[in-house]
């Protein structure tokens, strides 16, 4: 059989909902069977360890045809609060919890949490602004010292 | 289904634990699977932990996961970890004689 896999390293580079989430659950998800797992965001990825930003992490409503709505009715105001409302809805019904109740589980969990330096220097922010599960901000040389062993998942 | 024989009990297993005799798992049975998975000693919070997944089992019929455990426990994510390393849900659910729990999370 083959070997098991024994450690992650997951990049979330988006910050919608969905971009968001799958890369939370993977990191979750290895933990719970026992993997190491370090979770690294970058560009509009860290909108999800943003302090100020990462309790109103949003569906994309335009330019997602899965959404299966027209992309103008998918403009409107107040579409994608919409949207965000009903999924989150739905994702609490099987125990997904919120972006921040998830980062700290995460983290608790053992799973340590990189921010990207070039994104931050490049949107001018500051560690402050950052959840306090915030583990550092590394550059992408330091990511992959860190992922040494690891399979590299980019989300 | 492969059938072990602890205690002088015979439990039938699937691949992860006794799901057909579920009922025949009893605190003794459950320091031996501990000991299996490399737990030499179950303390009282290691019992809140194992006691709240049968209850939850008994009352949903699936194991809860690693964010109901976090909630509803009194046991919180990091000291899970620390309770049972490698894997909390799974591992408490396999020393409470129990199934894998189905959730993702």
């Amino acid at each position: 059989m083959a070997e098991p896999i024994e450690k992650v390293s997951i990049v979330v580079s988006k910050g919608s909902l969905e971009g968001v989430y799958p890369g939370l659950i993977m990191a979750n998800g290895a933990r719970m069977e026992g993997i190491e797992a370090t979770l690294f965001f970058t560009f509009f990825g860290l909108d999800a360890i943003i302090d100020k930003r990462m309790d109103h992490i949003k569906v994309a409503t335009v330019g997602n045809p899965a959404m299966h709505i027209p992309t103008m009715m998918g403009g409107l105001p107040g579409m994608s609060a919409m949207a965000t409302k009903m999924m989150s809805k739905e994702m609490e019904k099987i125990d997904i919890p919120p972006v921040r109740e998830f980062i700290e589980m995460i983290h608790d969990a053992g799973c340590e949490i990189y921010g990207c330096l070039a994104t931050v220097d490049m949107f001018h922010l500051k560690k402050e602004d950052f959840c306090e599960q915030l583990d550092d901000i590394i550059t992408v040389g330091e990511f992959y010292e860190k992922s040494s062993g690891a399979q590299i998942i980019f989300t | 289904m492969a059938t072990i024989e602890l205690l002088t009990k015979q439990l039938e297993r699937d691949e992860d634990v006794n799901r057909k005799n579920i009922a025949d798992w009893d605190k003794e049975i459950a320091m031996e699977l501990s000991k299996q998975e490399g737990i030499e000693e179950l303390t009282d919070r290691h019992w809140i932990v194992i006691d709240f997944m049968r209850s939850v089992y008994e009352e949903k019929g699936d194991a809860p996961s690693i964010r109901k455990l976090t909630k509803e426990s009194g046991v919180d994510t990091k000291e899970l970890y620390a309770l049972f390393p490698k894997g909390p849900a799974k591992k408490a659910a396999k020393i409470a004689g129990l199934p894998k729990p189905k959730g993702c999370i």
